[in-house]
């Protein structure tokens, strides 16, 4: 089962919640950092690196001695990603999407595929976890292609845990349609309230069944507790507000050590959330 | 006038809170929501809504089932398994019409895609443009440049003095989108090793497009040894640090009222983020100080 530990909004807490989760758990369990633009569950894990990959996507080039500067892939590209000028044609690489396109449209075959590096996957292991990263490079803009590259290092069968990125957009979505179930993780603020609303709404759309993470709990009656209940959306786990918890955190150390009463809590969501599939 | 954007490699630093204050401290300021993933300024400043427009931006296949002769080449052309039994998965379709381009039948509609809906507003403290995306939408760094582009012409209109705009977490499209052209950005963060990690990457960033970088650390009384690494950091990547907030319950209930903290508060924190707003003041308008009052 793949767990996608998701929330409208950065730094709720996704990240400990994903380390914490996958030291709670006995069984042996893979956990993807797929918050490719920043990725930060190494800190928390400290893995031994086993293997580093580099990853590429496709992007169109141009040889110039075979292009007849006819303008077809420009007209296909909805991106102006390619550009005919006179008998020049131009790729402008960070908008590309790699749909590829222009490719198959090009009729002189003067264009082909390159591959151009956006990023590394980085694998390792800490005892029954097995670790897995994507990491976009700085100045790339699309992290959608790296983050499907780090979702295929995901267990064929045992438990996976998926660090999902922030927000409500195509990042987000890719990584959580990719997964059987999700944790939104939130807090009991106005703001957490808000984007937790926009996170339902679209895991809503996509499908993917889900419960609902607390994070900084000062007061068993917050607004978000009212909201699930509104909503019938399960409770799956409330964690207290502890400064030593933000302080376990600055020092790049889970909170299992601070706060082992959460181990048990977190060791039976995977259970909560096969019980919804 | 000046274009300040408010980000933070990480997201959940306080940015938003500290914009609304800097929106409360300014003297003549204009200000974009362009964190549109998570736009939430507006809880803080309550604006009134003027005007709305869709935010109307790329297209999505539709397959006339009438007209499809379930051929296979669409399935075979999509780079992002958006086809599935001769229907479009909305969420995966990526709007590059090469399934619409070679359809042998022309069977593939192209509609313009509708990514959510943005507003001209009028806060207590000034002009403001925010937005809201559709559910799983795309193109939020175009919407963000629209945003941008909104406000710096309301603000030559009103003939503001800085533009305020909280800009994306990240170091992707919409961040990028964000801070392009901008006179300066400063990034908010926390004494963390994350917070170390993401700063440094988002100043690579930054120093990519060469932009005027200060850097702030909220909470930084959580790891006073973690906050001189990172000021050590910024300066070696010529970022300049403008200072500290403590870690203050006051940020928090000034959320749940719906105020800028320095409005409902004048605790340690409150202060901070004075201080903080005189100093960027101060290298926002270097050659003309002369002219700054507030």
């Amino acid at each position: 089962m793949k767990i996608a530990v998701a929330s409208g909004k950065g730094g709720t807490g996704k990240t400990t919640l994903s380390c914490a989760m996958a030291f709670a758990v006995q069984e042996e369990v893979t956990l993807l950092d797929c918050d490719v633009e920043e990725p930060n569950s190494h800190f928390f894990i400290r893995p031994e690196i086993e293997s580093r990959e580099q990853v590429c996507r496709p992007v169109p080039a141009v040889d110039s001695a075979v292009c007849t500067g006819c303008g077809e892939c420009a007209r296909v590209c909805r991106f102006n990603a390619v550009v005919s000028v006179g008998k020049k044609t131009l790729v402008f690489n960070e908008l590309c999407h790699s749909c590829g396109a222009c490719i198959r449209i090009c009729p002189t075959g003067a264009l082909k595929e390159i591959e151009e590096p956006i990023g590394q996957i980085e694998t390792g292991r800490r005892d029954h976890v097995r670790f897995v990263s994507g990491r976009l490079d700085v100045g790339q803009a699309m992290s959608p292609p790296l983050i499907r590259k780090t979702l295929e290092h995901a267990s064929p069968d045992g438990l996976t845990i998926v660090d999902c990125p922030p927000g409500t957009s195509c990042p987000y979505v890719t990584a959580v349609k990719a997964c059987d179930a999700a944790i939104l993780v939130t807090e009991p603020t106005p703001f957490g309230l808000h984007d937790l609303k926009l996170a339902v709404e679209t895991i809503r759309d996509l499908g993917v069944p889900f419960g609902v993470a607390v994070n900084r709990v000062t007061d068993e009656a917050h607004p978000i507790r009212t909201y699930c209940e509104a909503e019938g959306i399960p409770l799956l786990v409330e964690v207290p507000e502890d400064r030593r918890a933000a302080e376990a955190y600055s020092r790049g150390e889970s909170i299992n050590s601070v706060m082992p009463g959460l181990n048990e809590t977190l060791r039976a969501v995977p259970e909560k959330l096969k019980a919804m599939l | 006038m000046k274009e300040l954007v408010i980000i933070s490699g990480k997201g959940g630093t306080g940015k938003t809170s500290i914009t609304a204050s800097f929106a409360a401290l300014a003297v003549h300021p204009v200000l974009a929501d362009c964190d549109v993933d998570a736009a939430d300024l507006h809880l803080i400043l309550q604006p009134e809504i003027q005007t709305s427009e869709n935010f109307v931006s790329g297209h999505l296949a539709e397959i006339r089932s009438g007209d499809c002769m379930q051929c296979g080449l669409c399935m075979a052309v999509c780079r992002f398994d958006a086809i599935k039994d001769f229907n479009v998965d909305v969420m995966a379709c990526e709007g590059c019409g090469a399934c619409v381009e070679f359809c042998p039948e022309q069977a593939i509609d192209f509609p313009e895609q509708e990514c959510g809906v943005w507003h001209r507003s009028k806060t207590r403290h000034g002009s403001m443009v925010h937005a809201r995306m559709h559910p799983g939408a795309e193109n939020s760094g175009k919407l963000v440049s629209l945003l941008r582009s909104e406000i710096r012409k309301i603000a030559e209109k009103e003939k503001a003095t800085v533009v305020l705009v909280d800009g994306s977490p990240g170091i992707g499209c919409p961040v990028i989108a964000s801070i392009t052209g901008a006179d300066a950005v400063l990034v908010v963060t926390e004494p963390t090793l994350s917070g170390e990690h993401d700063l440094e990457r988002v100043l690579q960033l930054i120093t990519h497009f060469r932009i005027p970088a200060m850097i702030c650390v909220n909470k930084w009384d959580i790891n006073p040894k973690m906050t001189s690494r990172i000021e050590a950091l910024a300066k070696s990547m010529k970022a300049v640090p403008v200072g500290r907030i403590p870690y203050d319950a006051a940020v928090t209930d000034a959320q749940v009222n719906a105020r800028a903290l320095v409005e409902s508060s004048d605790g340690a924190a409150a202060r901070a983020v004075r201080e903080i707003w005189e100093t960027i003041q101060k290298q926002l308008f270097a050659e003309e100080c002369c002219h700054v009052t507030s």
